[in-house]
């Protein structure tokens, strides 16, 4: 580095700057792509498969028949309501994973999932609430109640820092779970429908409900990609965050509520969909590198690539019978291993 | 005399129930360059995050350019004073040219990632540093001195006025931490930057400082030319060191010597 102050033009530099950029972008059209054609065979396939064409048809001009009801009131629902959660999911991994500087960690790592749990559970037993639209609703509350719980809890002298924020999370989970468990156990309709909740479906959902999720969910993708420059500092420390101009604080804060927003409506209409935002952002992250801009709206088009595949790959083998939640985890939990023994868990 | 860059009052500095720094009062001066030394635990990264702001104050304040540093707008300060901490860590597979680029944020906005000032910038502080042909190689796969430059690279794209540096050549070898220090003296000389940096090595020290401040449990002891402060006398106080200091033969600085136990019937 001797003599270089007069800084000469670095045009190595500036290339490689570049040429990250256009193979990003390209990533995410190809993801884009992928993500169309994954809706197509989510319209397309299941028990009775409906071919491409009539598909078409149904969509733009139904004329009634049987292969327009299926696909109109079957599976656009159901795909359009993969599509959201494997969004939410996928960039909510990422977020979680980024503000815990943690490769194991889980969208669900602040209470959200049992959060939402208790939220349907409370509202099957308490309020007899049992139609799926309504306690969507409990389950959003609860899921919020449970994030804003685990945020005020794990808030020590100082603020919120990633262990704090999981201890927090850990130990609001195990209470919310005894809790779910003594109500479940004692009441036998409610038993049946955390059941059905629990397992994650897309299956079966009204189109209504994507629609009633979908402000939260926007909301929720604003504040995620808003929060991805600052989670690229957070990457380099809070100490150098801070030298950056950032308020340490105030990015964790939006994060937090970027994921309890996405992670949230998504599971609360869903069910815990395991592996998705576990895995995804680990997947991303092999085509875009840690830059978090980046990762976060790869890491959701890849969430909803995924469900929907796995979606219609449970539809193929077992016709309707099995859920997606339980086709990600067959799935899912080898894929994770592999990745785990094949590129180690990157230091995040 | 013109005014203090950089001023601490009275400031008292902790981590939970420790106060490491308390009712200490620090001046830098602009466009010169400071080094605080001191052992080990003496309170100078303390004091250093305290001046950055990136530990607050439990008393007295931290003065930019006669203004509380807590009450400027945060990003503001970022576009003035660029401070790295000691051993940072970068997210695997983060490579060279994207950390550097993390620099620039101070100079972003959500409307506007990116942009030719930042371009500017980035390359500037990679080849200055030596560092434009690594841009496209991760940080974590790096030696320790090619590390060590990517993050001063990516200090030196903030663009800032002033420069707070806590060992930033520490893991260098000899050659390469006369390199960037080197590189900090120009910055100095040719851009007028004001620096502060947090120095071990005390030969290198006396050689670069316009001003040497040496620190002990938390008090500044001593503060001026490195001639006037790099005295055998300090040394004994302050590290608890025996040695010999005499004039370096190089640059006229002084030159510390330490007597090793073995050697010391023989002096």
């Amino acid at each position: 580095m001797n003599a270089t102050l007069a800084a000469e033009p670095a045009p190595a530099g500036r290339r490689a700057l570049h040429r990250r950029r256009t193979r990003r972008l390209l990533s995410l059209a190809a993801l884009a792509g992928a993500l169309v054609v994954a809706a197509a065979a989510s319209l397309a396939y299941g028990a009775h498969p409906v071919p491409l064409e009539a598909v078409w048809q149904a969509l733009v001009a139904p004329a009634g028949g049987e292969d327009d009801i299926i696909v109109r009131s079957l599976r656009v629902p159901r795909t359009v309501l993969g599509i959201l959660a494997g969004l939410a999911l996928g960039a909510g991994g990422a977020l979680m994973q980024g503000h815990t500087r943690n490769p194991l960690a889980d969208p669900g790592l602040l209470g959200v999932n049992q959060g939402a749990a208790l939220g349907v559970v409370t509202a099957v037993v308490v309020f007899d609430v049992t139609a799926l639209g309504g306690y969507i609703w409990f389950g959003f509350a609860g899921a919020l109640i449970a994030a804003v719980l685990v945020f005020v809890l794990g808030t020590v002298r100082g603020g919120a820092t990633p262990v704090t924020l999981a201890l927090a999370g850990a130990a609001v989970s195990a209470l919310l779970y005894g809790l779910i468990s003594a109500i479940v156990l004692s009441d036998r309709q409610g038993m049946d429908t955390y059941r059905f909740w629990h397992v994650g479906s897309i299956a079966g959902r009204e189109l209504a409900v994507a629609g009633q999720l979908a402000p939260f969910l926007i909301a929720g993708f604003v504040l995620a990609l808003a929060n991805t420059p600052g989670l690229n500092s957070l990457a380099l420390g809070e100490d150098v965050s801070t030298a950056l101009g950032r308020h340490v604080g105030r990015t964790r804060l939006l994060g937090i509520a970027a994921i309890t927003l996405l992670v949230g409506a998504a599971v609360s209409a869903c069910g815990p969909i395991a592996f998705v935002g576990l895995l995804v952002p680990h997947m991303a992250r092999v085509v875009t590198g840690p830059d978090y801009r980046w990762l976060v709206p790869c890491a959701a088009l890849l969430g909803a690539v995924l469900v929907l595949l796995a979606d219609v790959l449970g539809r193929l083998v077992a016709g309707d019978t099995l859920e997606v939640g339980i086709l990600l985890a067959a799935v899912g939990a080898p894929g994770f291993i592999y990745l785990v023994r094949r590129r180690g868990l990157s230091k995040i | 005399m013109t005014r203090p860059r950089l001023q601490a009052e009275h400031v008292r500095l902790g981590y939970d129930e420790r106060i490491v720094v308390d009712g200490l009062d620090f001046d830098v001066a602009d466009e010169s360059v400071t080094v605080i030394i001191g052992p080990n635990g003496c309170g100078k990264s303390t004091l250093l995050r305290g001046m950055g702001r990136l530990l607050r104050p439990r008393g007295g304040s931290v003065l930019l350019d006669g203004k509380r540093i807590d009450k400027l707008p945060t990003r503001d300060v970022a576009r003035t004073v660029g401070v790295l901490p000691q051993t940072p860590s970068a997210p695997a597979g983060l490579t060279v040219g994207d950390l550097v680029a993390r620099g620039r944020q101070p100079h972003q906005h959500w409307y506007r990632q990116w942009s030719a000032g930042d371009e500017e910038a980035v390359a500037y502080a990679l080849s200055v540093t030596g560092m434009s042909s690594f841009a496209e190689r991760p940080v974590d796969e790096l030696s320790g001195g090619q590390r060590q430059r990517a993050w001063i690279s990516m200090t030196l794209a903030q663009q800032t006025s002033l420069l707070l540096l806590d060992e930033p050549i520490t893991y260098l070898d000899l050659a390469h931490q006369v390199d960037v220090l080197d590189l900090v003296y120009r910055l100095h000389t040719e851009r007028g930057t004001t620096v502060v940096m947090v120095l071990h090595d005390l030969n290198l020290a006396a050689r670069y400082a316009d001003t040497l401040v040496a620190m002990h449990d938390g008090r500044i002891v001593s503060q001026g030319k490195p001639g006037e402060v790099l005295t055998e006398e300090l040394l004994s106080d302050v590290f608890g060191l025996d040695a010999k200091v005499v004039s370096d033969p190089v640059a006229g600085t002084p030159l510390v010597l330490p007597i090793s136990a073995h050697l010391r019937d023989e002096v």
